[in-house]
């Protein structure tokens, strides 16, 4: 039976309306032109560059001490930051969509801080509270502890320019999925964390992950504020964005490009996995939109 | 008393959601609080289950003091105008949540929860659902779903926030009669809120009619009915005709057997089938015109206007039964003479007298 009713035609792509087809292809012609020289071509060059000279150059590059000192302070960076990021997104977003307070509008405007200062002022802050010279700074050196060009001001700096992205991510988030099914957990004799964990948090996993995802990305790529922090010393206080820019001022080529090519490719992992994640988000909201319209 | 509410009041900023409610629900009770929407029916309901905090006042439930007492140590079953069924679980797993939380030593065995479960499932009759999520379920489905699992954790007090208002016409009439007969079989006191006066008749024993923050009036579906406790209660519950005595209705109101000395401010709220017509054989006695009548399956519904009037659009709308109206055998114009066999007035100028509410029969 494969009888289709005139009037049900369904088409593939949706109807134009006074657009004429040269306009479309142009456009598609020009984007897919900035994005192959602005993208593409920029990535394909980091790989021919890291391969210049074989993929033995490329191994014992990338297998130094230097660059695995730099691979691991970069990991270290991501683990600290990112779970402090998330604990502090998830307050926030749940103080926000929850509850009505005086000064809300003002903290959503400070979460977005971040954002809108640029990276190297960031780092700059805390040179000036930690620094040698700034407000803490001689009683830490008095206490023989190093936070500026040291593990603790990278970490510091991350955290700065890395704790909007969960909590961006699930403010909207919660806001829709609102706070019905929490009240009638908590009815039915469930404590907080109970709630917690069985309901809030099954209904945000997919925009958590999310936002957890986007933040390591910027917590291992991040360049200025680490950078005004760290003090570049090789081996110590470099991390991979900054190892990069070292090798590349020393010439060191194929060094520079081969670990540009990690942090490359953990762009494109991020994206199919971001991409997966939207889509998985997506769905569950489509299923609670359905859930929550009766008819 | 199963609930007792003392001097409950709530402000949200300032605006004054209730004022000063009192309120003794009797154990086993079906109870349907009523009122139009904003007059503060849904935060009472939230107050009593806890998810809301009053201003001032006392809740006490089976007769302890519960007000300072959080949702969870209440022991109430709430069910949620859009049921709020955790998506991501099945219909089973919703209904074992409140057994599942339950502290370690008072944890039933999965085996128990299992029986217990299933049981819900077959007393709310959609056992056959147990492995599906909330959004592959109907409205009625998940509603009755929603009811099981308030149920599953034997609350002592069922809260329901407009239970059928987020459902088709037809599947509220069939959950109405069900909600009933649940109640019966269950025994358990139960509060509902609804706006609509006709679910509030049909399911509850007593009714609650809120306006504005405050009581109108308590009592069952008859008494709301028959002898409204002012003008609010009666043009809100049923049909109505609204006639103000001293506008120039009290001419032909008293031709129609209503006398009073003093019209100043008094309404007459009269319904449709406490007007009786007759046919008058001299067309020019009465101003009153049959304009326009519907069948209403038993009743015939009568559209009258009154011609006398400087606003003859108003209309005045009589009921009686079909076999009745074929025998008065009138068509649309006629003249009719009117007589009233019952009204309520109200004093509007003077509300708080209590003798302003009053009956009139003939």
């Amino acid at each position: 039976m494969n009888t289709i009713s005139p009037v049900l035609t369904v088409h593939s792509k949706p109807l134009t309306i006074g657009d004429a087809d040269w306009v479309r292809y142009a456009l598609v012609a020009l984007t897919l032109t900035i994005i192959g020289v602005f993208l593409i071509l920029p990535l394909a060059t980091v790989l021919i560059e890291a391969f210049a000279k074989g993929w033995g150059a490329y191994a014992s590059s990338l297998t130094h001490p230097d660059t695995l000192a730099a691979i691991k302070l970069t990991l270290l960076t991501a683990a600290i930051t990112v779970p402090l990021t998330t604990v502090f997104g998830v307050s926030a977003a749940w103080a926000i969509a929850r509850f009505e307070f005086r000064g809300k509008s003002l903290l959503i405007t400070l979460i977005d801080l971040p954002f809108s200062v640029s990276p190297v002022i960031a780092g700059l802050i805390y040179v000036l509270i930690f620094g040698a010279q700034g407000w803490f700074g001689p009683w830490f050196s008095e206490h023989n502890f190093k936070v500026i060009f040291a593990v603790p001001g990278i970490v510091l700096a991350t955290l700065f320019v890395t704790f909007p992205f969960v909590a961006r991510e699930l403010i909207p988030l919660m806001q829709e999925i609102g706070h019905e099914e929490e009240e009638a957990a908590l009815s039915l004799g469930a404590s907080g964390w109970q709630t917690f964990f069985k309901i809030t948090l099954p209904n945000i996993k997919w925009g958590l992950l999310y936002g957890v995802l986007l933040c390591n990305a910027r917590a291992m790529g991040e360049f200025g504020a680490v950078s005004v922090v760290s003090g570049h010393i090789r081996g110590l206080t470099n991390t991979l964005p900054l190892h990069i820019e070292v090798s590349y001022n020393e010439y060191d080529f194929v060094g520079a490009f081969a670990s540009a090519s990690l942090l490359a490719g953990l762009a494109v992992v991020t994206l199919v996995v971001k991409t997966f994640l939207e889509w998985k988000q997506k769905q569950d909201l489509k299923a609670s939109r359905k859930a929550a319209d009766s008819h | 008393m199963s609930i007792v509410l003392k001097n409950i009041s709530k402000r949200f900023g300032a605006f004054s959601a209730l004022n000063n409610i009192n309120l003794d629900i009797p154990d086993g009770d079906l109870v349907a609080l009523l009122g139009p929407s904003g007059c503060g029916k849904t935060t009472l309901l939230r107050i009593i289950a806890g998810l809301e905090q009053a201003d001032q006042g006392d809740v006490f439930l089976r007769g302890d003091n519960v007000t300072d007492k959080s949702v969870k140590n209440r022991h109430i079953g709430f069910v949620f105008q859009h049921y709020a069924l955790f998506r991501h679980m099945t219909v089973f797993d919703n209904i074992a949540f409140g057994l599942r939380v339950k502290p370690h030593k008072d944890r039933p065995s999965e085996a128990v929860i299992r029986k217990l479960v299933h049981d819900l499932l077959n007393l709310v009759q959609l056992d056959w659902l147990h492995d599906r999520f909330p959004d592959q379920l109907s409205g009625g489905q998940r509603q009755r779903i929603a009811l099981a699992r308030a149920l599953a954790v034997q609350p002592s007090v069922l809260l329901l926030d407009e239970p059928f208002g987020a459902l088709d016409a037809s599947v509220r009439k069939d959950l109405r009669l069900w909600l009933r007969h649940l109640h019966h079989e269950l025994n358990v006191t139960t509060i509902f809120v609804t706006h609509d006066q006709e679910e509030a008749m049909e399911v509850a024993s007593q009714i609650v009619v809120l306006n504005k923050g405050k009581i109108e009036q308590k009592g069952t579906p008859s008494e709301i009915y028959d002898s409204p406790s002012n003008d609010f209660v009666s043009h809100f519950i049923g049909q109505t005709n609204v006639f103000d005595l001293q506008k120039g209705d009290s001419v032909w109101l008293k031709s129609a057997g209503i006398v009073l000395d003093d019209a100043e401010g008094i309404t007459a709220h009269v319904r449709p089938h406490h007007i009786g017509v007759e046919k008058l054989a001299d067309s020019s006695a009465s101003p009153i015109v049959l304009k326009d009548w519907q069948h209403l399956g038993a009743t015939i519904r009568l559209e009258l206007i009154n011609e006398a009037l400087n606003n003859p659009t108003k209309t005045i709308f009589a009921e009686m039964p079909s076999d009745q109206f074929k025998q008065l055998d009138l068509n649309k114009g006629d003249k009719v003479s009117l007589f009233i066999k019952h009204a309520h007035w109200f004093n509007l100028a003077k509300p708080e007298v209590p003798e302003a509410a009053a009956d009139f029969y003939i």
